[in-house]
């Protein structure tokens, strides 16, 4: 069974970058899916790998993560300066990041648009498909 | 208005390391992406000797190695830098799959211990590279959080940044693929292990770094 567990981002908001990612780390060492409201900030998601790492173990495998963001990069100018203004001053609330646990999360295959999450069945029925086409 | 702000912020970083006496340029990427074999071509190609040994197994680099004074010309141009070799960068590194790669479990463990350590000092000296050339296999899908992170972290950083999308002798690869998950970026098509396209990626370092 998959536990996908919901956190808002006012749950993390006034959280400093330590606390944060300790918060996310917990629960995903839990076997759970976390799925965040909004992003990390760049520096937290490395910062997220290397507390990974660290706390890599026989049971703990490390995480698999993805984000899915609207892309602004194409939009106009003013609405680009605007949404910057409004994630200073609310933090990086768009698109959803996703956590998981690496002994459950095989894979994560992610388009700009859409995001798969391929667990151990999932693979196996993947490759299962393959060798039927051949 | 935006792209020629970033130029004039590019040449303002330029002229910063012309003054710098040791510029350093760093390999970053995921696994197996191929970044101590360039490491070794572009050493190969200018000192007459590699750098580290490659494997066909995950994390064979698990150190940080550096190689300095390297001394490159092209087209009348010169750059001299200290090249950074950093273990590939993973968010999940799993002892038994090393075990399958026909390890034995010790040795495995080992290295997997090694690689976590590994991946911790790659991103800590993320902050002392002056130049990052991204090295991605152009054989596998772009679109991973790790590359994305590597490359939003260097955004961050204000760091130069070159794509190298590596492999293009494999008839998997895809280059056009690259382009467009990273198209703000040069990507330049390689292939490290034969030496295919090297004129290229040593022109595109010179606008990145010289």
């Amino acid at each position: 069974m998959l536990t996908l567990q919901f956190i808002p981002y006012r749950e993390i908001e006034y959280l400093d970058s330590q606390k944060r990612i300790k918060k996310l780390l917990k629960i995903v060492k839990e076997n759970k899916i976390v799925l965040l409201e909004g992003r990390l900030h760049k520096t937290e998601e490395a910062e997220l790998i290397k507390r990974t790492m660290q706390e890599i173990d026989s049971n703990f495998k490390g995480i698999e993560i993805s984000v899915v963001y609207p892309d602004t990069k194409e939009g106009a100018f003013i609405k680009r300066i605007k949404e910057s203004v409004i994630n200073i001053l609310l933090g990086d609330r768009r698109g959803m990041t996703i956590i998981g646990p690496a002994a459950i999360i095989k894979e994560i295959k992610h388009d700009p648009d859409k995001i798969q999450l391929l667990t151990e069945d999932g693979l196996k029925e993947m490759s299962r498909r393959r060798r039927k086409k051949k | 208005m935006i792209n020629a702000f970033k130029k004039m912020l590019n040449k303002w970083f330029r002229n910063i390391f012309r003054k710098k006496k040791h510029v350093k340029i760093g390999l970053y990427g995921p696994p197996n992406g191929g970044k101590t074999t360039l490491a070794n071509r572009i050493c190969e190609d200018w000192l007459g000797e590699s750098m580290g040994s490659v494997s066909s197994v995950a994390h064979e680099t698990r150190e940080i190695q550096i190689k300095e004074e390297v001394h490159i010309k092209s087209k009348g141009k010169e750059l001299t830098f200290n090249l950074v070799d950093t273990p590939g960068i993973a968010t999940r590194i799993d002892y038994e799959d090393f075990l399958k790669a026909g390890m034995k479990e010790k040795e495995a463990k080992k290295r997997a211990k090694e690689a976590t350590k590994g991946v911790i000092d790659a991103i800590k000296w993320l902050d002392d590279m002056d130049v990052v050339i991204v090295v991605l296999d152009s054989t596998v899908d772009p679109y991973t959080q790790v590359n994305i992170t590597i490359i939003g972290n260097l955004e961050a950083r204000k760091i130069p940044v070159l794509v190298v999308a590596n492999k293009i002798d494999l008839k998997k690869s895809n280059l056009k693929k690259i382009q467009a998950a990273f198209p703000q970026y040069n990507v330049v098509g390689i292939s490290a292990k034969y030496g295919n396209n090297m004129e290229d990626f040593y022109e595109a370092l010179f606008e990145v770094a010289g």
